[in-house]
């Protein structure tokens, strides 16, 4: 792929902006993209949900991002060219391509890979050596630990060894909790930055059985901030780790805790640090998903910043919501190892007067990857890239996996879990990472296994009623668009094989699902039992991991054998802006 | 039976003193220390009725009023439905019971305690919710009911992002 540097310069339309006022397309087309204008006497760096891919990859944004409510429109319920148009962003750029997912098979052969932590090593190095010694700080919004067949087996310890080289100064947490308490714990032993969650407490029972603890009087599992000196003032970075771990993944890692938003000792926690500690800003380093943090950031007092992940969002702009105490800056960073947040803060004493914020794409081919990460990831890569590296097929098509309802990638992996153990309807989790392959080139094992890698991984085949599945589908909906998003989970809506529906993302609870049919046609009836096949439940199952049936599957040299299309007909969204096409 | 509490938590709420008032009934909260306001007699009706309204009637003979002086903690999403912790607190002055209803359970009164004069009026249970529901806590105070609402969510897990 020829490098075409003259399509980066052209672009240039990185987005800016000063509390919230769009400061759009920087105009000098000369400007090399990571040259910042200096502002400010603090920078923080900000990255999240790089799910371990070590290397630089494709990942297509969503063409499907429905806000519903208070969100329908807004950011980051944009995709397409309404997000283009929102942000100021060029058409057939370099920006539009990391920030949309317009002709992305045009721009992913133009512009090449995204991330990488060499890459990301070498950006990161300049951005802090431009700011000089002790006036910059590098933290990472967690999904850091999960979403590579090396980290699967590794249980994130490759990425504890990467987050030290890269200088990671405190993270928070998601998946690196699915590696269960000691594994987390030892990981933690070797990391050399803060681990922060103030909203991970123990249960009554644990903390009754004397179970270890940051702090035993409030229960607090891990230290929730960390007071940082940076040029010259005092900033405060409390960590909140996703709120609905032992919902969303098997309650089996984590038997000990209980998490949850916890908006009422975040205030408390927040008020002593302003109160008693007097610092100078306060940021969250939060895990909570943007709309919940567009909510929390209406409640809760005194946080200047909230640099937000979990749901994956890119979003160029900090959204400046007001509370009863002023303006907090809400921020989603991307995910995957595209993007870096730069965040600019000019702090005087016990106040933030003014940010800069850019949230930069991360192109590999602009960057020279820093010798050391690659070395580092060439040894950690070293015992398993060649049992990973067979090809196992060639896809005819663009394989993502982001989007509301499904995408090609799971397409597959219900087609092929459908076939393999012979089940009449397939479904898989809407997680949101996964690494996007271009059509023609070779698919890999390792490639199958940064779809898949989870630690539980294994497969199922049950029985279940029609109304069962129904209510399964109702359930998983409701958390993807709840009016109100302290009720939801993030992630997107369980894919299904071998069912069509119509959703109406409007509807209440238990009513948004309807005209269920089974690829043969025929309604799926509510007494009947029917054979189903999946994966990641949160309940024990044996049946082989998942990557073994989908890599058995693609090595007999099948594909899609089904019409390629989600199934799924969306009612009362016509007009959403969160639906490519339309808005 | 609607409420559940183990010993191991009853035992840590004594030490926490977080359930003072629901003392008299270790470890069988719905059944031992679960008095009506207005008498002490146990109030067998009002555990029997189907839904919050006739469980509230049955208790109380009258309708509470939304207050923000009564504050109700619990989990927007519960992450076991089988165990949820809830409780209750108030600013009110002369509180003498606190209920919890759940709306969608078979039998909608949950737990209601007797607040002895002079203690502080905050209670905590674990309430068994089979499905997404409201939860409803009346207080009872100077002879009033005021009561605050929460929805709790109670969902098959799974599918995180």
């Amino acid at each position: 792929m020829a490098i075409r540097r003259r399509d980066f310069l052209k672009s240039a339309g990185l987005a800016a902006a000063s509390l919230g006022l769009p400061r759009l397309a920087r105009g000098t087309e000369t400007a090399g993209i990571y040259d910042l204008e200096r502002f400010g006497n603090a920078r923080i760096l900000h990255i999240t949900d790089t799910h371990a891919q070590l290397n630089p990859v494709y990942f297509r944004e969503p063409s499907v991002n429905i806000g519903i409510g208070e969100m329908a429109g807004r950011p980051p319920h944009l995709v397409g060219r309404a997000f283009l148009d929102r942000f100021g962003i060029r058409p057939d750029s370099a920006d539009a391509y990391a920030f949309t997912c317009l002709e992305f098979d045009k721009s992913a052969g133009r512009f090449g890979k995204l991330g990488g932590f060499a890459h990301l090593k070498t950006l990161v190095d300049r951005l802090r050596g431009e700011v000089g010694e002790k006036r910059s700080l590098l933290v990472d919004g967690g999904d850091l630990w999960q979403g590579t067949g090396l980290a699967n087996v590794m249980q994130g310890r490759d990425m504890v060894e990467v987050a030290n080289l890269l200088g990671i100064e405190a993270m928070t947490g998601h998946w690196e909790f699915t590696y269960g308490e000691q594994v987390l714990r030892d990981n933690l032993e070797r990391f050399k930055g803060e681990f922060l969650a103030q909203n991970v407490f123990l249960t009554e029972e644990a903390a009754f059985n004397d179970a270890p603890a940051f702090d035993k009087a409030t229960g607090r599992v891990f230290k929730p901030s960390v007071i940082k000196e940076i040029g010259g003032h005092r900033i405060a970075i409390v960590g909140q780790a996703f709120p609905y771990v032992p919902i969303a993944h098997p309650k089996r890692f984590t038997p000990d805790w209980t998490f949850g938003i916890r908006e009422e000792e975040l205030q408390k926690h927040v008020d002593g640090l302003r109160g008693t500690d007097k610092v100078d800003a306060v940021i969250l380093l939060s895990h909570n998903g943007m709309d919940v943090d567009l909510k929390l950031a209406s409640r809760v007092t005194g946080i200047d910043v909230i640099l937000g992940g979990h749901t994956h969002d890119a979003v160029p702009q900090p959204m400046p919501v007001k509370n009863a105490g002023g303006t907090t800056l809400v921020t989603n960073a991307g995910s995957n190892g595209k993007f870096l947040a730069v965040l600019d803060l000019a702090i005087d004493k016990g106040k933030v007067g003014d940010v800069r914020y850019h949230l930069l794409p991360v192109y590999s081919e602009l960057l020279k990857p820093d010798p050391a990460m690659a070395e580092l990831i060439g040894r950690l890569r070293a015992p398993h890239v060649t049992d990973w590296s067979e090809k196992i097929a060639t896809p005819d098509r663009l394989l993502y996996r982001r989007g509301n309802f499904s995408g090609p990638v799971d397409e597959l992996i219900c087609t092929a879990l459908r076939a393999e153990l012979d089940a009449e309807i397939a479904l898989s989790p809407g997680f949101r990472w996964g690494i996007t392959a271009l059509s023609g080139q070779p698919l890999t094992m390792e490639d199958l296994l940064a779809e898949t890698a989870i630690t539980y991984p294994e497969t199922y085949v049950q029985e279940m009623t029609g109304a069962q599945i129904k209510d399964v589908l109702e359930d998983v909906c409701d958390n993807l668009f709840n009016a109100d998003p302290y009720y939801q989970q993030g992630g997107d809506m369980v894919r299904t094989g071998g069912l069509s529906y119509t959703c109406t993302p409007t509807g209440a609870i238990g009513g948004r699902i309807s005209e269920l049919k089974l690829n043969s046609g025929k309604a799926l009836s509510a007494g009947h039992r029917y054979k189903v096949a999946g994966w990641a439940s949160v309940n024990g199952q044996q049946g082989a991991p998942v990557w073994d049936v989908v890599g058995k599957y693609l090595r007999s040299g099948r594909m899609f054998q089904e019409r390629l299309g989600s199934g799924v007909t969306l009612r009362g969204v016509e007009n959403n802006p969160g639906i490519a096409g339309q808005g | 039976m609607t409420t559940t509490s183990g010993p191991l938590a009853t035992r840590r709420l004594i030490l926490q003193g977080a359930a003072s008032v629901a003392l008299l009934g270790l470890g069988n909260l719905p059944f031992a220390p679960a008095h009506a306001a207005a008498n002490d007699k146990y109030p067998e009706e009002a555990f029997k009725q189907k839904n919050e309204a006739d469980a509230i009637k049955a208790l109380y003979g009258r309708n509470a009023e939304p207050s923000n002086k009564v504050k109700l903690d619990a989990p927007e999403i519960a992450e076991n439905g089988g165990v949820v912790p809830v409780s209750v607190t108030t600013t009110l002055d002369k509180v003498s019971s606190i209920s919890f209803f759940v709306t969608e359970n078979p039998f909608a009164l949950a737990a209601s305690y007797k607040i002895a004069e002079g203690t502080i009026p905050g209670v905590a249970n674990r309430l068994k919710m089979a499905k997404t529901t409201k939860l409803v806590a009346i207080v009872e105070a100077d002879g009033k009911l005021y009561s605050a609402t929460k929805e709790v969510k109670v969902t098959v897990g799974g599918c995180g992002g």
